[in-house]
């Protein structure tokens, strides 16, 4: 009996556990990358049992592919905007909220309210009701108020207004979500240290939070750079809801996951390309990642 | 009171500037809810009339009805899929992911650490990266346009696992060992012992999974391909895009569909922020 109570009894149990979803993951993470890579080096229109191999033709003519380089050049630059602005955001909401000396909770939801609702609702609203580029939306009728002209905000590229929709939508939905990661992170830094502070001489305000409270919120904002920029990877479905139409999708604001969307799913499916795009799209974020978390030390709690 | 007298003019200028400043931020972060109700019970007149006001002249409790009886829009169905998908997405990842949390944590296998980091590994591939093979393996099981495809394929989140395993291992060991005592096995002492006293946890991944699991749109859109299938975010996203319904079905259909997570929301909210403060997310 005794033998059944030791160490193999315990790999069982062990598998009991965490079997099932790590099967799972193998299958549907693990296979469909393995699946993406094999696709990627065949010719596959419409199959995903292709048989012409074409070697690293999907690589090449995905890399010399203007409009695949533009949409990892739409990324980059939507990665510049909202990573800072929702950092600096949620990080300013956070300080403000948590020293509210009244009604603290009810600001707090406030601000963490927009989580609960969707892409597709938000880029409706934007859309359609404030920046809509007539006089009855939101901001043309503002602007009616200073005598300004109304501006067709999401139809032209020249200067990119798109931008200033695309950028705040994101930033109603997220800012409440990395506010609360940094409300954590603040309830956690003793209150001695800031004792300690005003003992010698630093005055409430900017000195305070640059030598106590930024220093001591730095795993944090690891931790949400981090989640911000492989966010940001993700980002699709705002700009599909807010620049695509019933006459089709402009060729600019098109970020990489977007134009994967059109290529393989599109009128074309092509499926070899696409994987193509996904591969290397997988290897810039692989990359992207180590590196930050290299350059962050992320991992090291102290130092 | 008269403490507050004493206080330095420039601290209490500070806080009276915070205050306000809160106060706009609050009815800027406010105002896009306010337009999806605002619109949703206005006449089509009202909406789109050149001179924007701020209560629509007539309020037409009429167009919640309305919106359902639009046979364009089978925003019924799309609830219902939406729900069936939702709740079950939630149930499964809970149960499936803090199973893998608890044994990640607590049961000692040599290679435990190869399977943790294989699967924080698939953290670092946004799963969307993995959508076109992921519609290739699904398309392969013959799954598309059906619950099995949107649902099953969704279930396996290692984020949830992640902060399951992080919070076990901070589990109070006492609890379990005295347990183990009493004889119960690793089973036993997980669902008699850890999950009940573990309820916050639970309430927290279980609330972020049901938001994401609602609000999902690229999945349901690449998945969900006949009307049969929609969801309620791919029915409203087909007709923003199409242009060819009203306005304001297309804004009291998207009130409804938030309602529910709006509801989940204020009833869970303090679960949320207290298992994300307590899970280590930020560590």
């Amino acid at each position: 009996m005794r033998r059944f109570r030791g160490p193999q009894n315990r790999n069982l149990w062990f598998w009991a556990f965490v079997g099932p979803f790590a099967i799972g993951l193998a299958l549907f993470t693990y296979v469909p990358l393995a699946w993406s890579v094999y696709l990627s080096f065949f010719d596959a229109h419409n199959t995903v049992s292709p048989t012409d191999f074409v070697g690293l033709d999907n690589y090449a003519s995905m890399l010399g592919d203007q409009a695949f380089l533009s949409s990892l050049g739409t990324f980059v630059l939507f990665t510049a905007f909202i990573v800072p602005a929702t950092y600096v955001l949620s990080l300013a909401l956070a300080l403000m909220v948590n020293r509210l000396r009244f009604a603290q909770a009810f600001f707090r939801s406030v601000f963490f309210l927009p989580t609960a609702c969707s892409y597709v609702v938000a880029a409706l609203i934007w859309k359609l009701s404030i920046f809509n580029g007539v006089r009855f939306g939101l901001a043309n009728t503002v602007l009616g108020w200073f005598g300004t002209d109304q501006t067709a905000w999401l139809a032209t590229s020249d200067p990119p207004w798109y931008w200033l929709v695309i950028v705040t939508v994101r930033l109603w939905l997220q800012a409440g979500f990395y506010m609360i990661l940094f409300l954590a992170g603040l309830q956690r830094i003793s209150p001695r240290l800031y004792e300690a502070a005003a003992v010698d001489g630093a005055r409430p305000g900017w000195q305070t939070l640059r030598h106590i409270t930024l220093p001591q919120l730095r795993a944090t904002s690891v931790a949400v750079v981090l989640l911000l920029v492989i966010n940001a990877f993700q980002a699709f479905d705002e700009f599909y809801n807010l620049m695509s139409d019933a006459r089709g999708y402009p060729p600019y604001a098109r970020p990489p996951l977007v134009y994967l969307y059109y290529t393989a799913l599109g009128q074309e499916q092509n499926l070899g390309l696409g994987s193509a795009g996904a591969v290397i799209l997988a290897l810039i974020i692989a990359v992207a990642t180590v590196v930050q978390a290299r350059w962050f030390g992320l991992g090291r709690k102290e130092d | 009171m008269t403490a507050s007298k004493r206080v330095d003019p420039r601290v209490r200028t500070g806080r009276v500037l915070r205050a306000v400043i809160v106060t706009i931020l609050a009815v800027l972060f406010l105002i896009p809810f306010y337009l999806l109700v605002r619109n949703g019970l206005a006449t089509e007149q009202d909406i789109t009339a050149p001179d924007w006001t701020f209560f629509p002249r007539d309020i037409q409790w009429s167009n919640l009805t309305e919106v359902f009886a639009d046979p364009n829009l089978p925003l019924a169905r799309a609830l219902l899929n939406s729900t069936l998908i939702a709740v079950s997405t939630t149930v499964g990842t809970v149960l499936l992911a803090s199973l893998a949390g608890y044994g990640l944590a607590r049961i000692p296998y040599r290679h435990a650490n190869v399977v943790f980091y294989a699967i924080l590994g698939t953290l670092m591939v946004p799963a969307a990266v993995t959508f076109v093979p992921s519609f290739v393996l699904v398309s392969t099981l013959g799954w598309i346009s059906t619950l099995r495809g949107l649902i099953i394929p969704t279930l396996f989140s290692a984020f949830a696992c992640f902060i399951f395993r992080q919070y076990f291992l901070g589990f109070p060991r006492e609890l379990e060992d005295a347990a183990r005592v009493d004889g119960l096995g690793y089973w036993r002492t997980y669902w008699r012992i850890v999950v009940p006293n573990s309820r916050p946890v639970f309430a927290a991944v279980g609330t972020i999974v049901f938001i994401g699991a609602w609000n999902a749109f690229l999945w349901p859109l690449v998945i969900g391909q006949d009307r049969e299938s929609w969801t309620v975010q791919v029915a409203l996203s087909t007709f923003t895009t199409a242009q060819n319904l009203n306005l304001h079905e297309l804004f009291i259909a998207a009130a409804i569909s938030i309602a529910p997570l709006v509801v989940v929301f204020v009833l869970l909210q303090r679960y949320i922020v207290a298992g994300v403060e307590r899970s280590g997310i930020d560590d």
